[in-house]
């Protein structure tokens, strides 16, 4: 989406980034709010999602409620040149939910992430052991989370 | 969550129905009532299992950027530091981990600039090391709709 939205449509995603009414027809009621008929904003939202402005549409559950107990923060330093094949590599994983590269930092040697979950933290060892195994890729570290501070949604045109 | 419930959450997190009454046809596929489907939602997101239903947008799509950053913040400064870092409406995810970088956070700003200025606010205002920013340079994989594990 490159052109510029137009103020119902910043409205329309004030709504949509919020909670999904439950009611029988939640989207006319969607539209009831922003100015919009049913139709309008069925029509938009079906745009959005085929040009990949809408990630997603649903439930975001709490991974640590359903069964997925550990999640572990994978880094790796990785020559640059491997970096995108081992990056694939990584993606194609089934235990791996996002994987990226990123610059390297003071102190902070290693340029690709990838979110490992597991049933406990030695399932996550496992599957990283395994995986530098496979991309063949030594260098790595875990990092698993002590404390959750924040974990919200992003509110977008709210400020 | 009994066995319903399951497949209302495995069905509900990667598809919501973009439909005129997305709850009836929710229902139609488990072979439930459309009153049933929002009786049960109701009473799953009071629980806390589902923590929102709505859409995810791509901030990039929306013109805004976005990074991961990480700080090194001493024991006797850990709570004032999270308190100020988690004041922004920015910041989505705000972790604890287990490296010398010991705060790990995620921001989205209309601008890398904004970015920029956040980051110079946290460091001045908490009175810490300089914050490490980590910008995306390649996505290869973003995922959320994990399968639901029956424990």
């Amino acid at each position: 989406m490159s052109r510029q939205l137009t103020a119902t449509e910043r409205e329309l995603i004030r709504q949509l980034q919020a909670d999904i009414p439950l009611t029988p027809e939640p989207f006319a009621d969607i539209g009831a709010a922003v100015g919009m008929s049913a139709d309008q904003v069925l029509e938009k939202v079906g745009q959005w999602i085929e040009d990949g402005t809408i990630r997603r549409f649903g439930a975001m559950v709490r991974h640590q409620k359903l069964g997925y107990k550990a999640n572990a923060m994978s880094a790796w330093d990785v020559p640059d040149e491997r970096a995108d094949e081992v990056g694939e590599a990584l993606a194609a994983a089934s235990e791996v939910s996002h994987c990226y590269q990123r610059p390297r930092a003071d102190g902070w040697n290693y340029n690709l992430f990838a979110m490992i979950h597991g049933a406990t933290p030695d399932e996550c060892h496992q599957v990283a052991a395994a995986l530098s195994v496979r991309v063949g890729a030594g260098e790595y570290r875990l990092l698993f989370s002590t404390r959750e501070f924040k974990k919200i949604s992003m509110s977008y045109f709210m400020e | 969550m009994d066995e319903t419930d399951n497949r209302l959450v495995t069905e509900i997190q990667s598809g919501f129905p973009v439909t005129g009454r997305p709850y009836a046809a929710i229902g139609d596929k488990l072979g439930i009532s459309e009153e049933e489907v929002i009786e049960r939602l109701r009473a799953i997101k009071e629980s806390g299992e589902i923590r929102r239903m709505g859409a995810s947008f791509d901030s990039r799509k929306l013109g805004y950027a976005s990074t991961l950053c990480a700080a090194h913040v001493p024991a006797e400064k850990l709570e004032e530091t999270v308190a100020v870092i988690n004041s922004y409406i920015n910041v989505t995810h705000n972790y604890e981990r287990n490296h010398h970088y010991n705060v790990w956070f995620t921001v989205i700003a209309p601008s890398r600039e904004r970015i920029g200025e956040i980051l110079a606010e946290i460091e001045a205002q908490a009175g810490i090391d300089p914050i490490i920013d980590l910008p995306a340079t390649r996505l290869y994989k973003i995922q959320v709709d994990l399968p639901v594990i029956n424990e």
